[in-house]
């Protein structure tokens, strides 16, 4: 076992996907000598080479397209998007061509790309280092979504995503980048990838999240069961998209409330597809609304973010408000 | 410009005729022969309800040329004129013409617009339809395919307007930068639907362009396939000695409209066209063969007769299939099935065994 926090967790990963398989290949802006910004590829380039692990121009469609076609010819390659928020100009090759191979060459061109890119806010980083844009790439059937939030997980899901035949968004939460450590096995496993976990047990509302928010998500929990003996269910998506319905449904069926907390804007953010699916098939078993916790519908701000983020204390009046009603 | 065939089917300077043997000279003009007649008949059967959509291909059949020089191994990207690539690589034309009705042996599973295919196993990338996008992806699959076999390389294919696109400033940019065995192949037929070239670029030519990236370029008559031919055995010769990618632009001319929904007499004069038909890459190398004694009129007659009838035999049996299953609107999307897909299929199949 070793002690990890995410950010290192991301690394082993990387580390064992580059020793394991000549044919994974590591592209992005900074992640050569420099070790990439948050540090996610430190020592990686002197250990691999810089013909697998590569410094690129400065163009993030650029970076993504060529990755595609190193996949199209057999490499699983996995480009760095320094920060999600610069993913836009790659979003034609990403929703155009990545989402599309497979399926428009009938099965006969594939493309084993995994895209990691840190996400999310409360890094004072204001509108272009801190936005959470998975529900946008969650809309585009052919790709896989993951986003971890704890380093066991971090580790085994960037494996599985690296492994996986189809392409992954993988986002990786920075805010807790460097939050906390875990002890973590120090050889490789894998976490399956479309499968939520139940983290926190408990028969009085289901909450649902992942990333960053896990935390908070947790936190609220757990001052709901000491202080009002309310007992949250906590379930960690994961994956965000092809998601495990099941998983959430069961526990819903089981709680009767439903509050999901997700960071991205709320009109049409992940939080309303979830919100959908517990309306769709959960209907009878509800006791109270199906509530969203979320950030706002403006542009990521930047002096006022904790404001925006989805707070213990706003996801406590959630809970407040279900059991309540 | 890079020109070897005069109109008149002699040859420029003997001293860079490329040696071919002949059977394999007349395997390019049955090729270009097959593609004119698919884009006769293709254009018909849209017209007669047949078929949705057809893409234009007669005039730059040369691009055939460049498709020769490769060895089989070496991708080539397309845009979505280069048909003729995949039929010199030995596409079998029931497969091309199952993909045009999409029916259920269409290798694409009826998912694409009639001439928008792919096929693995000749190494023919399935196009996109956004423009460009496929040149950055030769450039990435070169440089992996230059980690693993040094002796590949490969070639992408677009047009004119695509140069204009961020995708061939990635493409050309990262070529540059890590010296990829990519040959870039700008068909430059003059228009991108309707807007003229100098409304796509102030550049004197796109062959310029490479100089900026510091890659090698060079313009060639796109109508003069032994041109094609030679100018990318230059280019795989340049990358196989390590100096990495070239840019050919093909000057050429796109005779037909755009696709079966344009009307090229907004935006450009019959003149024109006329100009053009004077420099036909089929008659021009037509010319070329009866020189060399390869081919008489009467056999050029034969081997039309004999495609014509092969196609229209071929279309009868195409259309009579099925369409595709309704599971392969499910499949693909991943490799397996996600419950969600699977969900989703039992709803539509309840509505469809409703009918």
């Amino acid at each position: 076992m070793v002690e990890l926090n995410i950010l290192e967790a991301v690394r082993d990963a990387l580390d064992i996907e580059l020793q394991n398989d000549p044919s994974v290949y590591l592209m992005g802006e900074d992640i050569g000598p420099n070790g990439g910004v948050f540090r996610a590829t430190e020592g990686l380039q002197e250990k691999y080479g810089a013909h697998r692990v590569m410094d690129t121009p400065l163009n993030e469609s650029g970076i993504v397209g060529f990755a595609i076609g190193m996949a199209l010819r057999g490499a699983k390659a996995v480009p760095e998007i320094q920060f999600v928020d610069f993913i836009y100009p790659a979003f034609d090759q990403i929703v155009s061509e990545l989402a599309k191979f497979r399926y428009r060459s009938g099965g006969e061109f594939t493309t084993n790309v995994t895209i990691r890119s840190p996400y999310g806010g409360g890094v004072r980083g204001a509108h272009y280092h801190s936005q959470s844009p998975e529900a946008l790439f969650a809309h585009t059937p052919g790709l896989k979504v993951v986003i971890p939030s704890n380093p066991y997980d971090a580790k085994g899901l960037l494996i599985s995503s690296i492994r996986d035949n189809n392409p992954v968004i993988f986002l990786e939460p920075k805010r807790i980048y460097r939050a906390f450590k875990q002890e973590i096995p120090e050889e490789d496993y894998t976490v399956p990838l479309e499968k939520a976990n139940i983290v926190r047990n408990g028969d009085d509302i289901t909450l649902v999240s992942y990333g960053s928010m896990l935390q908070n998500t947790l936190e609220a929990a757990e001052i709901a069961s000491n202080e009002l003996s309310i007992n949250c269910e906590v379930i960690d998506l994961r994956t965000i998209s092809p998601y495990d319905s099941q998983t959430i449904i069961s526990s819903v069926k089981k709680t009767g409330r439903f509050i999901s907390v997700t960071e991205s804007p709320k009109t049409a953010g992940f939080g309303a597809e979830l919100s959908a699916l517990i309306g769709e098939k959960t209907i009878d078993s509800m006791e109270a609304p199906i509530m969203r916790v979320t950030g706002y519908d403006v542009p990521f701000p930047f002096i006022l973010e904790h404001d925006y983020l989805p707070s213990a204390d706003r996801i406590l009046s959630a809970i407040d408000t279900v059991w309540e009603y | 410009m890079r020109k070897i065939l005069q109109l008149d089917g002699s040859i420029i300077n003997e001293a860079i005729e490329p040696s071919i043997e002949s059977e394999e000279l007349l395997k390019w003009y049955q090729s270009m022969i097959q593609l004119r007649l698919l884009d006769q008949k293709g254009i018909r059967l849209q017209r007669q309800g047949r078929v949705g959509f057809h893409i234009f291909t007669t005039g730059q059949e040369a691009h055939i040329g460049a498709a020769a020089a490769l060895n089989n191994q070496d991708w080539i990207f397309p845009a979505y004129r280069e048909h003729g690539a995949a039929i010199y690589r030995d596409m079998p034309l029931e497969e091309i013409i199952n993909h045009l009705f999409a029916n259920d042996l269409d290798i694409n599973k009826g998912r694409r617009l009639p001439g928008l295919f792919g096929n693995k196993k000749i190494n023919f990338v399935n196009p996109s339809a956004p423009i460009g996008t496929q040149i950055i992806h030769a450039t990435g699959a070169a440089y992996y395919a230059s980690q693993i076999n040094p002796e590949e390389v490969n070639i992408v294919f677009f047009g004119d307007g695509a140069t204009s696109s961020s995708d061939f400033h990635s493409g050309l940019n990262f070529a540059g930068v890590y010296k990829t065995p990519t040959i870039f192949i700008c068909m430059n037929n003059q228009f991108a639907i309707s807007v003229p070239l100098e409304k796509q670029t102030a550049s004197n030519t796109i062959a310029d362009k490479a100089i900026a990236y510091g890659i090698k370029g060079e313009q060639v008559d796109g109508n003069d396939i032994l041109a094609m031919y030679s100018a990318v055995k230059d280019a795989i010769k340049h990358a196989q000695n390590g100096n990495g990618p070239t840019l050919i632009e093909a000057f050429t001319y796109r005779m037909g409209p755009h696709t079966s929904s344009d009307d090229p007499s907004r935006y450009r004069p019959d003149e024109e066209v006329e100009e053009w038909k004077l420099k036909d890459p089929i008659e021009r190398f037509k010319k070329y063969l009866i020189r060399k004694d390869l081919i008489s009129e009467e056999e050029n007659s034969i081997i039309y007769e004999h495609y014509d009838k092969k196609i229209n035999e071929l279309i009868e049996i195409a259309d009579s299939r099925p369409k595709p299953k309704l599971e392969t609107m499910f499949t693909d999307v991943y490799d397996t099935l996600p419950g969600s897909l699977l969900e989703q299929w039992e709803e539509v199949k309840f509505f469809t065994e409703e009918d």
